[in-house]
């Protein structure tokens, strides 16, 4: 039998679902489109404010969707914060995923009263009311930067990550491999990573793409509510909360629409092509 | 069957020690100390400085820990410096207003989720089971403010069915006017909250359903001439809701979490508000007592998750 690729499975599954083929290509325009545009873009010139501009219906005066209570045009305030959302969930993600990976990979592997210790600390930090302690914190740190933003919102998220890996890790820790290995005098570092980290690789990719869509959803949120990003960072959650004002919500749906929706799409849209991921590596699952 | 809830009970005290001390700590980060509500134009400074002492601000953490644990075993919390009550009273009067909206979603949730889990179960990979499986699975992968902001332009300022703001109007004198009034500021929030809350039950209850569906006691079932019917609605309902129960916990945490961002955009006044008023204007013996309070809720929610668990499933209990 023809060994087939973790890659070429991946492909077989899109071509199967039509669905998945369209988010793919959605997904590529737009983030062409939103990284393209934004190359041009000067972030301190689009958030200049210019009071004498406000709420400039979309499509007059060279503002393709308008303007806001800044005079700052929409369109170009989107991509900058679209871009900016993208990023900030990028390196979030690619954070929880490498602390979350370790620390299920040594409690996995060691098991027993490693493990024990490792997962009581799990336990509690899955306790913590995230949301709550994430406002806190960004209102205690004085002028706090994206950086800031990132590695505080990554202290949190790590943990789902951290359970998913150890759970599996467990499992290929007793496995025929692992022992070769291990007989063979492989050390435990190398083991870990190089024999029992390629095997759950796949699980890897796909709470990578599925975490990304979450972690978008976090950051916009926290700034929608005001305790995100910096202020002269541009962000969709800024533009959504715009709309917390009742006069924005109905007399100027140009400020806020488009942000919303495009969030929707961009949340849509990854999660579909995480979860064809995912019935790709399983073969119950798999349509083609 | 006492042993397990009792071990479990036991373990969750270490557990809330811990999750004390931190936000302990964490309060100590924070400017201002309790006497900080008690500030008017009237009072000196001196006197202030005074009670400071007394009050032993300038105590080690560990023994302002010890006296922070006592006095809020005995009721007290501090003062609210924005509202100048009693912390405890504050948090009580906001407690119900969220307690009854969630209450509300869990319900609309349950009656929701339920037959659509069944019903996505029972016709598999049917047109309606795709269907109601692309609703859960938008419903997941949305962010969950995106869609309350959408549900409140449509539905609270574009069609005007539902009030967008408070939690009761102020011209709805009389006890019926008033839990109607109530009722009415409630029903779109809970809605919105429980259309999005329903994945994950009807994702479980689904496979649930499809796993009963080839068991022996279902063949057995069909065997002695049970309507098809009835072997959904009776035998495998039954089996495939114990599991069910045992998310009550997280959902009631689940939406306790979710509290702030529905209440900020309803402006109800809730614990979810209050926190929000409460970080914006640094009060900051109210945001304490709430992280406090929002911590145990989670605790007890996952108590009682894995309680029901280890009622329904003897499994569990052994293991």
């Amino acid at each position: 039998m023809k060994k087939t690729s973790n890659f070429s499975m991946i492909v077989r599954e899109f071509k199967q679902d039509k669905g998945a083929t369209f988010f793919v290509f959605l997904l590529t325009m737009l983030v062409l489109a939103i990284y393209g545009y934004a190359a041009f873009l000067d972030t301190k010139q689009v958030m200049h404010v210019d009071i004498l501009n406000s709420y400039i219906h979309p499509g007059k005066e060279g503002h393709l969707l308008g303007t806001d209570q800044g005079g700052r045009d929409v369109l170009k305030y989107l991509v900058l914060g679209a871009r900016n959302s993208l990023n900030i969930g990028l390196a979030i993600t690619l954070i929880v995923e490498v602390i979350g990976i370790a620390f299920g990979l040594v409690a996995g592997y060691y098991g027993g009263l490693v493990d024990n210790i490792l997962m009581r600390f799990l336990d509690f930090m899955m306790l913590l009311p995230m949301l709550m302690l994430v406002i806190v914190i960004v209102s205690i740190i004085p002028n706090y930067t994206m950086l800031d933003f990132v590695l505080v919102i990554s202290a949190f998220l790590w943990v789902g990550t951290a359970r998913l890996i150890r759970s599996k890790a467990l499992a290929e820790a007793h496995k025929e491999y692992v022992y070769a290995a291990a007989t063979s005098g492989s050390n435990a570092l190398k083991i870990m990573v190089f024999d029992i980290l390629p095997n759950i690789s796949s699980l890897i990719i796909v709470d990578l793409i599925l975490s990304l869509t979450s972690n978008i959803g976090i950051e916009v949120g926290l700034s929608f509510l005001g305790f995100g990003l910096p202020d002269s960072v541009p962000s969709l959650g800024v533009m959504i909360g715009l709309a917390q004002d009742p006069d924005v919500m109905t007399g100027e749906p140009w400020v806020w629409m488009p942000a919303s929706l495009l969030i929707l799409v961009l949340c849509v849209g990854i999660s579909y092509v995480g979860n064809v991921v995912r019935r790709a590596f399983d073969a119950r699952q798999r349509l083609g | 069957m006492w042993k397990t809830i009792l071990r479990r009970v036991l373990l969750m005290i270490p557990e809330l020690v811990i999750l004390s001390v931190v936000i302990f700590l964490l309060a100590k980060l924070m400017p201002g100390d309790p006497f900080t509500g008690m500030v008017t134009p009237q009072t000196s400074p001196k006197a202030i400085e005074a009670l400071r002492i007394k009050a032993g601000v300038y105590d080690p953490w560990y023994v302002q820990y010890w006296h922070w644990i006592v006095r809020m075993f005995h009721g007290d919390l501090g003062m609210s410096y924005q509202f100048k009550t009693p912390v405890g009273s504050l948090i009580l009067s906001r407690m119900g207003n969220t307690i009854w909206l969630s209450l509300l979603t869990l319900i609309l949730s349950y009656t929701l989720a339920i037959p659509l889990g069944l019903v996505a179960g029972r016709y598999e990979n049917s047109k309606l089971d795709k269907a109601i499986m692309i609703y859960t699975f938008v419903a997941y992968a949305i962010p969950a403010f995106v869609f309350y902001m959408l549900g409140i332009w449509l539905f609270g300022y574009k069609l005007q069915l539902f009030p967008t703001s408070g939690s009761v109007s102020v011209d709805a004198i009389g006890t019926v006017s008033y839990l109607l009034s109530r009722l009415d500021h409630m029903i779109l929030p809970a809605c919105l909250m429980a259309l999005l809350s329903v994945t994950t039950v009807v994702q479980y209850l689904r496979s649930e359903v499809i796993d009963n569906k080839n068991q022996d006691y279902v063949k057995t079932a069909r065997a002695k001439g049970v309507p098809e019917k009835q072997i959904f609605t009776r035998h495998i309902f039954r089996n495939s809701l114990l599991p069910i129960a045992a998310f009550l916990g997280y959902s009631i945490t689940g939406l306790l979490g979710g509290s702030i961002f529905i209440e900020q955009i309803f402006n109800y006044p809730g614990m979810g508000l209050l926190f929000m008023d409460s970080i914006l204007n640094r009060d900051y013996s109210v945001i304490t007592a709430l992280v406090l309070l929002y911590g145990t809720l989670t605790l007890i929610g996952s108590l009682l998750s894995d309680i029901i668990l280890s009622l329904v499933d003897p499994r569990v209990r052994i293991g």
